[in-house]
This record gives C-alpha cells, structure tokens and sequence, in this order.
C-alpha cells in the first residue's frame, strides 16, 4: 500500500495545471503593466488612481493577484516538500504560508476597494 | 526504492550546467518574490491610499539602499518571467533536445540580467 502523508500534493496534474494557467494570467498582466507605465514615464498621482479607479481594474488586478497567491502556495509547497523533511515542521509551514496569503487576498480587496 | 544507492552530494563539488543553474535560481527568485509579497502589497497600498502616502512612497524610494533592494528585486522577477516562459514553452514540446535547452537557458541569463541592469541604470 502507498504510504499516504498529509503534507503531500495528491497527484500533482491540478497543481500542474494551475501553476501554469496562473502564470499565464501573471504575465499578461505584468506585459499590460509594463507597457502602461512605459507610456507613462513621468507618474503621477492623479494618473496612477485614474488607472485603479474603475471596478474592471480592479476586478483584474484581484483576480491576478489571486492567482498570484495561489501559483505562490504551490511554489512554496514544492519547496518545502523537497528540503523539509520532518512532518511537523512540514505541516507548521505549509500552514503558515496558507495563513500569510489568505491574509494577502483580504488585505488586497482592502487596497483595491479601500483606496 | 533502493535507499542505499551511493549519494554524490558535495555541494561545493558538484558543477550545475546552465540549464540546472537556472532552474534552482528560479527557485530562489520565487522564494524571494513570495517573501517580498508584504513589501509589495504595502507598496500598492501606500501608492493608492493619497498624494500624501504617494509621495512619501517616492521618497522613500530616493534612498540608494531602497534603489538597490528594488533592482535585486526586479532581477528577481525578471528571472522569474523569463525562466517560466521558458518552461511553458518546454511543455509544448519545443526546445527539448539538450543544444536548445542550453541555448534557451543562456537566453533566459542574458535577457533577465540585461533587462535588470537597463531598467536599474534608468530607475538610479
């Protein structure tokens, strides 16, 4: 029978696929991004809110960054599987970095809403 | 699995080809990225919240020390991209055999370093 431990990634395809249809997401964003702030060298205040201000940008800029939060939970499981070994301290950080970004996406309608 | 298969782990011995070299510093750079998510969430907030705020932000920023964490960070990122392309592109079952996958992780270096040290340049 396989040995089944609780800090595994089950069978891997979904973790697969997520990783990479959320960088996809990221670096279309990053490229939109990157290629507004060329057309404007000189930010400004007023341009920089104008941008956040419709609820499209924001909706996409969330969902990017929830996307985000999600392709880093699975970078980070990986790491922590392959160079930790002990289960405890396996679970502890796993927990943790679940925590830290569950925190990041409310902290980020906070932002985005808030503003 | 056969546990006592001989181990060659001497890591000061061991010499990375590119294509590894730049896998494991895709690793570090991600790891990197997700410790600066705070930084970089409080930096959106600080940049959105008022003029006040903004302007603090930018100048903040001025300090040479700040200038050269943003730039490291940037490589960071930049890496990152690039080398995540790369392994996209991998997947489509392009680039596979080993003198394209040698040539394309020398590429990834060369863009991610360049394009660091021209936006760092701009950016001091």
């Amino acid at each position: 029978m396989v040995d089944r431990i609780v800090t595994g990634a089950h069978y891997g395809l979904r973790s697969w696929l997520l990783q990479r249809i959320t960088a996809v997401m990221m670096a279309l964003y990053a490229l939109f991004m990157a290629g507004w702030l060329l057309l404007h060298p000189d930010l400004d205040y007023d341009t920089w809110t104008l941008l956040f201000s419709s609820d499209v940008m924001r909706s996409f800029t969330l969902l990017v960054l929830l996307a985000l939060f999600s392709h880093a939970w699975v970078g980070m499981r990986d790491i922590v599987m392959d160079y930790v070994k002990p289960a405890g301290i396996r679970l502890l950080i796993h927990v943790l970095v679940i925590l830290a970004l569950i925190l990041y996406a409310i902290w980020s309608v906070q932002i985005l809403w808030g503003m | 699995m056969n546990k006592n298969r001989p181990k060659h782990l001497d890591l000061r011995l061991i010499k990375l080809p590119l294509p590894a070299f730049v896998s494991i510093l895709h690793r570090v750079s991600g790891l990197l990225l997700f410790l600066a998510l705070p930084l970089l969430l409080w930096t959106l907030q600080y940049s959105l919240r008022s003029i006040e705020t903004f302007t603090s932000l930018r100048w903040m920023f001025q300090h040479p020390l700040s200038k050269l964490f943003f730039i490291f960070m940037l490589w960071a990122f930049l890496h990152h991209f690039c080398a995540g392309l790369r392994y996209l592109v991998i997947d489509l079952d392009r680039g596979i055999r080993l003198a394209q996958a040698r040539a394309s992780s020398r590429w990834v270096m060369i863009v991610s370093l360049t394009l660091a040290a021209l936006l760092g340049v701009r950016l001091w």
